[in-house]
């Protein structure tokens, strides 16, 4: 803060410190904005080559006998793929836009641990670089993103599993995600805090915006199921490096220790990667629709029974380890139960709809598509729920399908819909219309053309994590639909880009206000300067911007909150 | 002006719709590894639970998504259009959908834990065969203890029993699948597994490793081979037999011997005793019968002269990463080597 300050006085006659140059203010910085873009900017970096990754696989994959990749190759891109994807892209992305919008949307002036932010932000980056360098060194993870023992104890070449495998590119991911854990850790306990904390006066709880209850109830997620992902691979170095045995079977260790404690934190984590998407559907289409979300107390609500819930169903993703029956009914009856709150949700935003004046901007489309999507993998995840159709579909190509209607329907155009709702609040710019038109319905097309004919070579029994397959199962034609597919959401990336870098250039200004919003990030200039509020607001309902600018039928005279 | 628009939009969402179910019914009749093409009890189950769930999510995405698209058409700007009423909300509504779902839930979830039992649980009676598939790097044994056989990359077993499978892995993790007749169990080092199927009609069904295994988790194929329970008994009693020593294809076996081919295969008359049924020592497959088998080296390639020379001329060019290194052997050498080797019926 004081550094901002100190940057404008004009007539400062001195050299300029470091920290004050253009470059130093953003090295050197403690300001949730910057941070916030930060993260977002690498995050997306991340993305591209997460994506580039993915046209790699799409293209071995486009015809039979594919020889664009050698087998190691292709194993390291698939791994690097998800855990870029997850941990480099989705995670960071929410990360960044919770540290730019949270604070705003409460009335603080800033994170509650303003350098602890910092040091979240900084560990991502060269945690992600670190990853990605194993490339560098021809040492790319290659087990998988979920890693599993001992497969990834005795290195995929081996003969008989030998512990102490000479390769090194397990550890880069071990330790990769370890140090990304870190970071997620500090972001989550600085969100919590100033959640709980830093909110202005008469923003109770029960007023906040759905995204900060969102990110709330995420920051917990990680709080509670990181501990096992590190256990987990503090346990996996151990056995690689110091000759402890607690994956290997031939020495009284148990293999299925490891997915017991990789999902028990991965099952959390899909929740992670999708409730902040649920927040800024929640922001965006009450916005767009000029209503207030419907049934607030059931979509904050809802969210927070999904996040306990989510500790309940790790081992769906284990029906096929040979569980004892009796277990496995409590787990498909677990993730039954989950699909009750998130249909909950599904049915508010409908309400919230319903008899609105819907405004079809770019950020409302992709929060439209969002809804019509992850029903989508809604439904083909509760499908997964069924034991024995998922004694079929497991490690099958339906299991891709619905995760990437998960995550690419759901989160991904969730992130879409809230950097075109947010840029301009964080640029003063709006981004172009049309071109985000375009990237929509290219985005739409791709995604369906890329991942509905997953759902089919799934039931035609194509397995995952293949590197090749031969010409005579069936699976040709599918496979180069969806190859196709991918190139077509690619073109929908490059759109963006040429949106994102002509609209920060001489993009239409786009005043503090231009979606006519509700919450309180939107009642200060755009960008908002370093203190964010000239005097920190009063809350007196959950749409205090509204009320301000609509006193006569403001909520808090109508509504009973 | 409205009416064209949304004759428009319900055509369009026609076109994905019969897709859909074109591409559903493809995937119903083809003759390939499809879970909805079940060709015993077990797969039947399974793909039965499959339309029921379809049903039940196609009803429910078409009430969704239609009233998505119902609201999108209705409730769009119009130019002179009042502001909405402010509603926050309706704790009627929200019961009634919240109970909705729950219930039709319930209902997936009878289903779900009745059908798992029913496919969890071994059958006791009736006919009954006992095989152990063991998981390698990466290609599949399959052991059967009380015939005292070994093979690898075919499983064959007779119609109309139950065959019991006993999973085995001493490396990593493995999932055996055969679409056809039964979804996935995995392999697990240190753990007992165990499966059943049965297979109705006679016929050949295609089986994959489903747990990612390593570099060539791609092949690691095999077929289940179904036979009439009399062809079946044949088959068995030919493969108990040690291996055929014909005086013919002598400097093949002689190679066999001299070429380092028994440091990790076996064949039952030549360096070995008998059939070992305990999950083998040695590296590769046993040989014994290897002409009467439909696939090699981890279901590559299919069984045939020409396509076991080009193996045995560069293994590592066919399945790059496995264990079996180039001899460097000649090409007379390797026409020896295939005609004794095709000769193990």
């Amino acid at each position: 803060m004081a550094t901002s300050t100190i940057v404008e006085r004009p007539a400062l006659v001195r050299q300029k410190r470091f920290s004050e140059t253009y470059i130093g203010q953003w090295l050197t910085t403690t300001d949730h904005k910057k941070i916030g873009i930060m993260y977002m900017v690498t995050a997306f970096f991340f993305f591209v080559v997460g994506g580039l990754e993915a046209l790699l696989i799409r293209t071995q994959l486009a015809l039979p006998d594919g020889k664009v990749l050698d087998p190691q190759t292709y194993n390291e891109i698939f791994t690097m793929h998800g855990t870029t994807m997850i941990f480099l892209f989705v995670m960071p992305m929410f990360t960044g836009l919770g540290n730019y919008v949270v604070p705003l949307m409460i009335g603080a002036r800033d994170m509650a641990f303003p350098r602890l932010n910092a040091f979240g932000y900084w560990i991502v980056l060269f945690g992600g670089l670190f990853l990605q360098s194993s490339f560098l060194f021809h040492a790319a993870p290659d087990g998988g993103w979920f890693a599993y023992a001992p497969l990834t104890e005795c290195g995929v070449q081996g003969v008989n599993c030998i512990p102490a495998t000479p390769s090194i590119n397990m550890d880069f991911w071990a330790l990769g995600v370890l140090l990304l854990g870190i970071s997620s850790i500090a972001g989550a306990l600085n969100f919590v805090v100033t959640i709980f904390k830093l909110r202005a006066p008469g923003m109770t709880i029960n007023r906040m915006p759905l995204f900060v209850w969102m990110t709330l109830v995420t920051s917990f997620l990680l709080l509670f199921a990181l501990p096992s992902l590190t256990a987990a691979s503090g346990l996996l170095l151990l056995d690689r490096h110091l000759g402890t045995h607690f994956y290997q079977a031939a020495f009284n260790g148990d293999p299925l220790l490891w997915q017991h404690l990789f999902w028990s934190f991965g099952h959390p984590e899909v929740y992670i990667l999708i409730l902040p998407a649920f927040g800024i559907v929640s922001e965006v289409l009450p916005v767009f629709s000029r209503k207030p979300i419907f049934g607030y107390t059931f979509v904050a609500w809802s969210g927070v029974a999904i996040g306990f819930l989510s500790f309940t169903v790790w081992a769906h993703h284990m029906f096929a380890v040979g569980l004892p029956v009796v277990a496995q009914a409590f787990f498909a009856t677990s993730t039954t139960l989950i699909a009750i709150p998130t249909a909950v949700k599904i049915f508010n935003w409908l309400a919230t709809l319903y008899g609105g004046k819907l405004s079809f901007k770019t950020p409302m489309l992709f929060a439209l598509g969002f809804v019509a999507m992850f029903l989508i993998g809604g439904l083909n995840g509760v499908a997964l729920a069924i034991v024995p159709f998922d004694y079929q579909v497991t490690d099958s190509y339906f299991v891709i399908a619905h995760l990437h209607y998960v995550l690419f329907g759901g989160a991904v155009f969730a992130i879409f819909a809230a950097i075109f709702y947010w840029f301009p609040k964080m640029t003063g710019k709006l981004l172009n219309e049309r071109l985000g038109q375009i990237q929509f319905w290219l985005m739409l097309i791709g995604v369906n053309v890329t991942f509905f004919p997953m759902h089919i070579l799934g039931l035609l029994g194509m397995p995952r994590r293949i590197y090749t397959y031969a010409p005579d199962l069936g699976w040709n034609e599918l496979n180069l639909l969806e190859t196709v597919g991918a190139f077509i959401i690619a073109a929908a990336i490059l759109v963006f880009l040429f949106n994102f870098v002509t609209s920060l250039r001489q993009g239409q200004p786009a005043g503090s206000d231009p979606w006519d919003a509700f919450t309180l990030e939107w009642d200060t200039a755009s960008p908002p300067e370093p203190y964010n509020f000239k005097t920190i607001p009063v809350v007196r309902s959950r749409r205090p911007f509204y009320d301000k600018k609509n006193p006569e039928t403001a909520d808090w005279k109508v509504a009973v909150h | 002006m409205r009416i064209p628009l949304f004759r428009g939009k319900i055509r369009w969402g026609l076109l994905p719709l019969a897709l859909l179910l074109s591409s559903l019914l493809f995937a119903a009749c083809g003759g390939n590894p499809s879970i909805l093409n079940p060709a015993g009890p077990v797969a039947q189950d399974e793909a039965n639970l499959f339309w029921f769930i379809l049903g039940v999510a196609t009803f429910v995405f078409v009430v969704v998504e239609g009233l998505l698209i119902w609201s999108i058409i209705r409730f769009r700007e119009r130019p002179g259009m009042p502001t909405p009423r402010q509603i926050h909300g309706n704790t009627t509504l929200e019961i009634v959908w919240t109970v909705a779902p729950s219930i039709f839930l319930f209902v997936v979830l009878v289903f779900t834990i009745r059908t798992m039992f029913q496919v969890d649980t071994i059958p006791t009676g009736g006919q009954q065969l006992e095989v152990t598939a063991v998981g390698h790097q990466w290609w599949w044994e399959f052991d059967y203890p009380t015939q005292k056989i070994i093979t690898a990359d075919d499983l064959v077993v007779p119609t109309g029993t139950v065959v019991h499978v006993k999973l085995y892995s001493n490396n990593v993790i493995h999932s055996f699948w055969v679409p056809n007749l039964t979804g996935k169990t995995d392999v697990v080092p240190g753990h007992d597994n165990e499966k059943w199927f049965s297979v109705d009609k006679p016929g050949t069904y295609h089986g994959q490793c489903a747990e990612y295994c390593g570099l060539q988790h791609a092949n690691m194929a095999f077929n289940v081979i179904a036979l009439p329970p009399d062809q079946f008994a044949t088959w068995v009693s030919g493969q108990q037999q040690a291996a055929a020593n014909n005086p013919q294809y002598a400097r093949g076996l002689a190679l066999f011997k001299s070429k380092g081919c028994t440091a990790c295969h076996g064949i039952v008359g030549v360096n070995l005793n008998d059939f070992n049924t305990q999950p083998q020592t040695l590296v590769g497959p046993n040989l014994t019968h290897f002409g009467s088998r439909d696939l090699i080296a981890g279901g590559v390639l299919k069984n045939t002269p020409e396509n076991l020379a080009k193996w045995l001329h560069d293994p590592q060019a066919v399945k790059p990463g496995n264990d079996m290194p180039n001899l460097g052997l000649s090409q007379s050498e390797i026409n020896d080597l295939v005609a004794y080797l095709e000769s193990l019926k």
